[in-house]
């Protein structure tokens, strides 16, 4: 408590110091207006050198945001932080024509938005394989997987009775599962009323496992806990001598939404909140034993039915992420709103677990004794939220409040040590961080040689872009005793967590090749001028095009108004970047069709007269030429 | 002077040596690979290509590099300028040559088992005119399809000739053309033969 008191000091006096600072002497607000002060120059010069990637040199790895808001996610290089693409997944796209042909249409239902938050990569061993990229919609209770071979979303699964899905999609060591959770709790099952002055008896949150097909990724709900009405957070799959546990954070243990009385002060009264933590093996247990219910169509096991499914780990009060460390034995929760990290021991809560020491019991759910699992507190500093790892045995702790990250040292540690002296170094970002992640940072063998320190805020760090401000990444170097800032980039809202997997994990493909086995066959596919053509069955009429350089073949198209439109478009080039597109003015229409690619678009020709249709991914010198008609009578 | 032909006539009609039929025996082998290797290879760079675009010819066949898609493209390329698709269907050469290299393979065979001298002279001779009129063939087939362009074509070139042999820049090309393993396995083919002649011949000098 003492040591707390004097951190809380010195950073005060430090950020006096800082204001103090940055008012006595400003810097030329139009070339710089940051709080950098300048380097020396080698540093600078070293920084750019590690960032450089020269004209038509790659970059060492992929970083994959999450897009948050805008549903997508982005696609940068590492180090030279370069955004190269975009995968639509919650959102359309018209850029690569998501969301408009009938398949990704179908597949993106009712919903025009989502709000991706945290990408997971399939694993093997611990390892990231490259073969898929998970992402949850924390708006409306969805997952999505995205397949690394094309990168293109290949299945959104929306799952009942979630609400707010926030601790997704971390994905287990072999890929058995995927998490999800509900954030905000509403009364159970879903679609239920109930007034939220019954908030603490008819409101529930779940955690659900979601199975992913070990041969294609197919994702399908396992199973659902119901839980009591907590905020569920973040989560964290166990490996190692961790694995087969599943651990998120929760908050609001208050377990109260009292009108106008406002949450974030409600949900901070208790001195403790928790850690969930299920062993979906237990779940995998129940299911096959029939101890379940089936709500709204979801398997849902009640924990005080399945003794040893879920425990609570107390942690410090309001707490965000949970993270695992890449041994799999220390379990590092964070509360928001405490000066420190906890680290928990998997050794411990397993014997805690097996002597059945616990403080209570909340919903059928044991809570685990606070000082018989805990290793140690370790005092980082303001606003911990996440953590990730090196792979040297070192953590990095993003510190919101404080706009900064720690690097600690994990365990094990000098009994009755002064804990301060295993926060190694400090650095600050701008501005206040929230997710941060490393090279390979959830596998069990981290890179160790970069961090990204993802931060929500950006103040004018860039040339101004009016008050719509953009996110910002800060590359950070991990390699050395100090971390050292390399550069600042810069995203469209709103990245929450990002992964940084090997370059030469992937192998993706870059056209679809005729006849790839790879590919399930599409009938539909039409290759040569001879097959392609326009049939007429009563009111529909159905076309089946291609597109090459640069023409579309039929290029006209004869219909009645009021006719059921269906149009195949096969884009036959089999030549790497040789794009079409297929807009028809008027229709709110436009598919890219990638070379080997068909996509079919069922219409209504409710719009009489004569609509041009054209290319609109730029194909050739003649691409301006690349138009055909659509007569409507 | 007729006794320099009675002479000449006289040792074409001497029977081969050991060695000689053996190495005829090994010319028939070195045929083999000119039925499944590349006879010729060009090769098509631009600043958008830089992996380059490959046509491997075969003594039955044309085929694009990357999985065939070169010759697609090539053509998709071509279409532009109003040359006609380039279809191994449309190559009779193709038909013929394999035959060629079979029959020349048989009058070697019986060379070696029961041929003089004289008969391994007719296979390297029938070799020779082969390779010289499929080498014009090439040319030939070049010349005509840079030169007969479609007059409706979306761009307008001047006729043009792609490479035999060597460099050349043909619009924003840089083209390559060389013989590849086909042919050298052809004139390995021609030196073993050659090689059988001489033994056979020096045998009559000792």
């Amino acid at each position: 408590m003492r040591n707390r008191i004097i951190v809380q000091l010195l950073l005060a006096v430090l950020t006096a110091g800082l204001v103090i600072g940055l008012t006595g002497c400003a810097p030329d607000p139009q070339s710089r207006r940051g709080g950098r002060t300048g380097g020396a120059g080698s540093d600078l010069t070293s920084a750019a050198l590690a960032t450089y990637v020269a004209p038509g040199d790659l970059d060492d790895y992929y970083l994959f945001y999450s897009g948050g808001h805008s549903g997508q996610i982005f696609v940068a290089g590492m180090p030279s932080m370069r955004h190269i693409s975009t995968i639509p997944v919650f959102t359309p796209y018209p850029g690569t024509g998501y969301g408009f042909d009938d398949e990704t249409r179908e597949m993106l239902g009712e919903y025009s938005w989502g709000d991706s938050h945290h990408p997971g990569f399939s694993e093997t061993n611990g390892e990231y394989d490259g073969r898929w990229l998970f992402i949850n919609d924390n708006a409306n209770g969805r997952i999505a997987r995205i397949d690394l071979r094309d990168f293109k979303t290949k299945q959104i699964l929306k799952v009942p009775n979630i609400s707010a899905n926030h601790g997704s999609s971390f994905i287990t060591p072999n890929s058995e599962y995927a998490t999800m959770s509900t954030r905000m709790s509403v009364p159970f099952p879903e679609g239920t009323y109930a007034d939220v002055t019954e908030y603490a008896t008819e409101y529930h949150g779940l955690a659900a496992g979601i199975k992913i097909d070990p041969d294609d990724g197919t994702m399908s709900l396992g199973w659902e806990i119901l839980l009591p009405p907590f905020n569920y957070d973040l989560g964290d799959a166990g490996k190692g001598p961790s694995e087969g546990y599943m651990f998120w954070t929760c908050y609001n243990s208050e377990r109260e939404f009292i009108e106008g009385a406002k949450l974030e002060v409600t949900a901070s009264q208790k001195d403790k909140d928790f850690i969930l933590m299920v062993d979906y093996r237990e779940a995998e247990k129940a299911i096959a034993s029939g101890t379940y219910k089936t709500v709204k169509g979801a398997p849902v096991i009640y924990p005080e039915e399945v003794p040893g499914l879920a425990y609570f780990i107390p942690l410090a009060k309001s707490p965000h992420g949970v993270d695992v460390s890449p041994d799999g034995r220390w379990i590092v929760g964070s509360g928001k709103l405490s000066p420190t990290t906890t680290v928990f021991d998997i050794e411990k809560i397993k014997k805690a677990i097996s002597e059945q020491d616990f403080e209570e019991t909340i919903d059928g759910i044991p809570v685990l004794t606070y000082a018989s699992v805990r290793e140690a507190e370790i005092p980082v500093g303001l606003g911990p939220l996440h953590t990730q790892f090196d792979g040297k045995g070192n953590a990095y702790t993003s510190l919101f409040v404080e706009s900064a990250i720690a690097k600690w040292k994990l365990p094990p540690y000098e009994a009755g040590a002064d804990m301060n002296q295993y926060v190694l170094d400090k650095i600050p970002v701008a501005y206040n961080i929230g997710h941060l992640v490393s090279a390979e940072g959830d596998s069990m063998s981290p890179d160790g040689n970069f961090l990204v320190a993802l931060n929500k805020l950006s103040k004018g760090r860039h040339i101004s872009v009016g008050p719509s401000f953009p996110e910002s990444a800060q590359l950070i170097d991990i390699s050395g005793d100090k971390m050292k800032l390399l550069y600042d980039a810069f995203t469209e809202p709103e990245p929450h967590y990002a992964l940084i997997i090997k370059a030469d994990k992937l192998d993706p493909i870059e056209v679809y090749k005729k006849d790839d086995p790879a590919w399930p066959v599409n009938p539909d596919a039409v290759w040569t001028a001879e097959e392609a053509r326009i049939e007429r069955k009563g009111k529909t009429v159905e076309v089946w095009m291609l597109a090459v350089r640069s023409f579309f073949t039929p290029d006209v198209i004869r219909v009645n108004k009021g006719d059921k439109v269906i149009i195949h478009i096969t884009n036959i080039e089999q030549t790497r970047d040789e794009l079409h597109g297929l807009a028809i003015n008027d229709y709110n229409i436009n598919l890219v069709i990638d070379p080997g690619e068909t996509k079919p678009i069922t219409f209504t020709a409710d719009k009489g007269g004569v609509h041009a249709f054209y290319c609109t991914n730029f194909c050739s010198a003649l691409h301006q030429e690349m138009q055909g008609y659509l007569l409507v009578k | 002077m007729s006794g320099a032909f009675e002479h000449l006539n006289k040792k074409l009609d001497r029977p081969l040596t050991v060695k000689s039929r053996l190495l005829a025996l090994l010319a028939v082998a070195a045929m083999v690979p000119t039925l499944f290797l590349p006879m010729w290879q060009m090769t098509f760079f631009a600043q958008q290509y830089p992996e380059g675009l490959e046509l491997f010819i075969y003594s039955h066949d044309l085929v694009g590099g990357d999985d065939g898609n070169d010759l697609t493209e090539i053509n998709v390329l071509n279409h532009y300028i109003g040359m006609a698709e380039l279809k191994p269907s449309d190559f009779t050469e193709l038909k013929w040559i394999p035959l060629l290299i079979g029959m020349i393979a048989l009058l070697a065979l019986r060379a070696a088992t029961i041929g003089n001298l004289r008969s391994l002279v007719d296979v390297v001779l029938i070799l020779i005119y082969f390779g010289g009129f499929s080498l014009w063939s090439f040319w030939y087939k070049l010349q005509y399809y840079g030169a007969t362009l479609d007059p409706r074509a979306s761009v307008k070139v001047a006729p043009f000739m792609p490479p035999v042999f060597g460099y050349r820049l043909v619009g924003q090309f840089d083209v390559w053309s060389y013989p590849s393993w086909g042919t050298y396995s052809f004139m390995l083919v021609g030196i073993l033969l050659l090689g059988g002649i001489w033994f056979t011949w020096r045998q009559g000098q000792e």
